[in-house]
């Protein structure tokens, strides 16, 4: 087990110009908020390495994703190399180190949808917003991703905006959907 | 639950749920509410009933009405008509597409006729989230069993007689398994469920965690009691929330009924089980990526010996099974090894749950006997290609496995016999493709998989199969030549001998398999620069009919590479060389004269040359 190591907000502050105790150099430009939060879910997991993948899981569920200031608080708490905490992130599809967009619209691309024309419905989608599959609008409203089989796989093909289910999307019904939000946040001002 | 005279059975699945399953269950409630039927008519939220293409699924037993689309609305006719009138509402029944008539009960349904659910025995049967209701159908029976009349010797036996394999793909006898693991002396033991299903298109074990969760908690303590384990770690994808929701109550529930936790049911045994999540790392399906993403690590393969039941979790002999392979355990405690044994085939014992999806009319999850035919699969559960398409092939395994095509349609289906037609039995995907689907796309579109998926610890699956998608991908455009071919069988083969693990020796399948069945369709696509199925838009033609055409210059001032010729008031041709097939002449000519053709029509050759 390892030894209960927590960091206090002020000594990051402090580390911004200093070397860390454990001979890295640390750059943490957060907010003292944020760091106690982080803090706060490393001592959930008692700061043990082997809980870095949960705890990357609760602090992306906070933040929304994994800033490489985030995984800097996160490597010191657990006592492990920054390198390790960003190789896990970058690793698996699940974390996120850029934010994602107010309505982030995933289109399954299990094989199910791919051979129900899932391709073409990506397509539109990048198309219409004027963003790549990863990346999120200028104004932060929409962002786009694939994932692979949300299991729904009898209404082909899928897309899910945030936790909304569109089944049996066609390309010529993504226009409608992008304007179901744009319409939302128009009315809401 | 005896108390009601009926229930209503409503599916919460994940299928059902994305169509609004929940506002029903709530509508339905409400009526009963209203109606005062609190103490006759109780309504339940249950497992996924597998009929995924009809949902949301209504039920109502006693007499097994089988309500299909079932909208909001149609909750205050249910209760009406069917609840208190005792008339079942026709219009929302299944109607039979070949007689053309309502059927009234599941019973009578071809989708369900040829099913046999063993795994599946409590998906859409049971509240998942009362331990009471799974109870009631036997829960914790086997692990009582197991654990006051049995030795663990005897428990392993039992396994091991009954001919259980895994159900995650390789199919390694379970009772081995267990068995192996049990040998190893340790301070600490584990039993690992595996419930990372990254196959794109398989939801089976989403749906077993998702409608009986007990089954997969008791048969993990079973497996404990066996091996001498103690603890147990359920590693599950973090794409499936409502699986990990109910697990996360089932647990609890369990721990309170003293069903894990210490001193199971007053015995000196004690197995407590927790939750590991995975982040979307198709590799950590293989047992020893899953071993280093649950210690916190990236999920890459190690090389085997040493086998996880020796140096697993932590470096202690760990036990990692499947969850329909869990599943599975507590039935054949109660009913013996013979019975389940006497199901199946000669190698293959029991039942199989496949995930049937793609081009077929009944997509959903089906649960059959080892040894049934594809042709039953498809033809008499799945009712069929859907819009009347001819049948081209069906591809199981996912990224791993391969293709079957009509000449195996009658082949029984056991792990040998997909594994002799080139294909797996994976964790039991099963796609249909009709004639629409180009083969070479599908190669590369499990290639893409394969590619982005790869953890790139080993050459041949990280730098290897991005070349195997390379050359698809030239093919598929248009630029391959029949080295190419040569190329993909070479490669192909390089890397099923000498990738590190799994994922990377089955890699090429989809293209080795492809190119057995298929060869006609590569070499059309190589030589002629042609895709039957209409699919590879860069193999595709833009022609301008003569016979539409005013000759009104519209497109040729569009196209942006001036492939367009042609006089005033005459028709225009498309020079195929210049052509980049954007499509903007198409979009501007208002006379329909401009088509796709999947040929290169002759007297365009002509012009072009």
């Amino acid at each position: 087990m390892s030894k209960k190591i927590t960091i206090s907000p002020e000594a990051f502050e402090y580390m911004e110009k200093v070397t860390g105790t454990d001979g890295v150099e640390v750059r943490v430009n957060l907010p003292k908020k944020i760091i106690e939060q982080i803090n706060e879910i490393c001592d959930s997991f008692d700061n043990d390495p082997g809980e870095l993948i949960n705890v990357l899981h609760e602090a992306q569920n906070q933040f929304g994703y994994l800033s490489a200031e985030v995984q800097d608080v996160v490597a010191h708490n657990l006592h492990i190399p920054v390198a390790q905490v960003y190789g896990v992130v970058t690793f698996y599809s699940y974390f996120s180190m850029i934010p994602k967009g107010e309505y982030p619209i995933s289109i399954c691309m299990g094989t199910a949808c791919y051979v129900r024309g899932a391709e073409r419905v990506l397509e539109e989608f990048t198309k219409e917003l004027g963003i790549k599959v990863g990346e999120t609008t200028p104004d932060g409203r929409f962002s786009i991703n694939c994932l692979r089989c949300v299991g729904a796989c009898g209404l082909a093909p899928v897309v899910l905006v945030g936790e909304k289910v569109y089944g049996r999307v066609s390309p010529d019904g993504v226009k409608q959907i992008i304007d179901e939000y744009k319409k939302a946040d128009g009315g809401s001002c | 639950m005896s108390h009601y005279k009926m229930h209503l059975l409503v599916c919460a699945g994940t299928g059902c749920h994305a169509s609004e399953s929940d506002l029903v269950y709530e509508m339905l409630h409400d009526e009963v509410e209203r109606k005062g039927l609190n103490d006759d008519v109780q309504v339940i939220r249950t497992g996924c009933f597998g009929f995924c293409e009809k949902g949301p699924i209504v039920k109502v037993l006693p007499d097994n009405t089988f309500y299909t689309q079932v909208k909001p609305d149609d909750a205050r006719e249910i209760i009406d008509e069917h609840v208190i009138k005792g008339r079942e509402v026709e219009r929302l029944l299944y109607l039979d597409p070949e007689t053309n008539e309502h059927v009234i009960d599941s019973k009578h349904m071809g989708f369900y006729k040829k099913q046999l659910r063993v795994a599946l025995r409590n998906c859409g049967t049971i509240d998942p989230e009362n331990i009471d209701e799974s109870i009631a159908r036997d829960a914790y029976m086997a692990l009582g069993k197991v654990i006051t009349e049995m030795t663990p010797q005897e428990a392993i036996d039992l396994i091991k007689r009954s001919g259980l394999r895994g159900r995650g793909g390789a199919g390694f006898p379970t009772g081995l398994k267990w068995e192996i693991t049990s040998k190893n002396q340790s301070d600490r033991k584990f039993v690992v469920c595996n419930a990372d299903e990254g196959d794109p298109g398989a939801f089976m074990d989403r749906s077993i965690l998702e409608g009986d969760p007990h089954s997969v908690l008791e048969a993990m303590a079973i497996c404990g009691y066996c091996i001498g384990a103690s603890e147990g770690l359920i590693y599950i994808r973090a794409e499936y929330p409502l699986a990990i929701r109910r697990l996360k109550i089932a647990i609890s529930q369990a721990r309170s009924y003293g069903l894990l936790g210490d001193n199971i049911l007053g015995s000196d045994f004690s197995f407590d089980i927790k939750l590991r999540y995975g982040a979307g790392a198709f590799v950590c399906g293989e047992e020893t990526a899953l071993i280093n993403s649950m210690e916190g690590h990236r999920g890459e393969p190690t090389n085997k010996p040493p086998f996880p039941a020796e140096k697993g979790y932590l470096g202690k002999p760990t036990c990692v099974n499947n969850v329909e392979t869990f599943a599975n355990v507590p039935v054949i405690v109660l009913k013996g090894a013979e019975w389940f044994s006497s199901i199946g085939t000669e190698k293959s014992k029991g039942t199989k749950v496949f995930a049937l999806a793609g081009k077929i009319n009944n997509v959903g999850l089906i649960e059959v006997p080892m040894g049934i035919t594809l042709r039953e699969i498809i033809y008499e559960i799945g009712g069929g290609v859907k819009g009347g398409k001819k049948f081209k092939a069906v591809q199981t395994g996912g990224p791993s496995g391969g293709c079957l095509t009509e000449k195996h349609l009658d082949t029984p289906i056991d792990y040998e016999s997909l594994m002799a037609a080139g294909s797996m039995m994976g964790s039991g995907g099963m796609i249909v493709l009709d004639e629409d689907d180009c083969m070479v796309s599908v190669a590369k579109f499990y290639l893409d998989f394969i590619v982005e998926e790869s953890c790139g610890r080993c050459a041949p699956c990280r730098i290897g199969s991005k070349r195997l998608y390379e050359t698809l991908d030239r093919i598929t455009v248009g630029k391959g030549e029949q080295e190419d071919i040569e190329i993909l069988k070479n490669l192909g083969s390089v890397i099923r001998d000498t990738a590190l693990c799994g994922l990377g020796q089955t890699a090429p399948n989809p293209v080795i398999s492809t190119l057995d069945n298929f060869m006609e369709e590569y070499v059309e696509h190589v030589h002629e620069k042609k895709c039957r199925s209409g699919q590879c838009r860069d193999l595709l033609y833009y022609v301008i009919s003569e016979e539409n055409c005013t000759g009104c210059m519209a497109c040729t001032r569009v196209c942006p590479t001036h492939a367009i010729s042609g006089e005033r008031r005459q028709p225009h041709v498309i020079n195929q060389e210049v052509c980049i097939k954007c499509g903007a002449c198409m979009e501007k000519c208002q006379f329909d004269a401009i088509s796709l053709m999947k040929d290169y029509p002759r007297e365009v050759q002509l012009t072009t040359k």
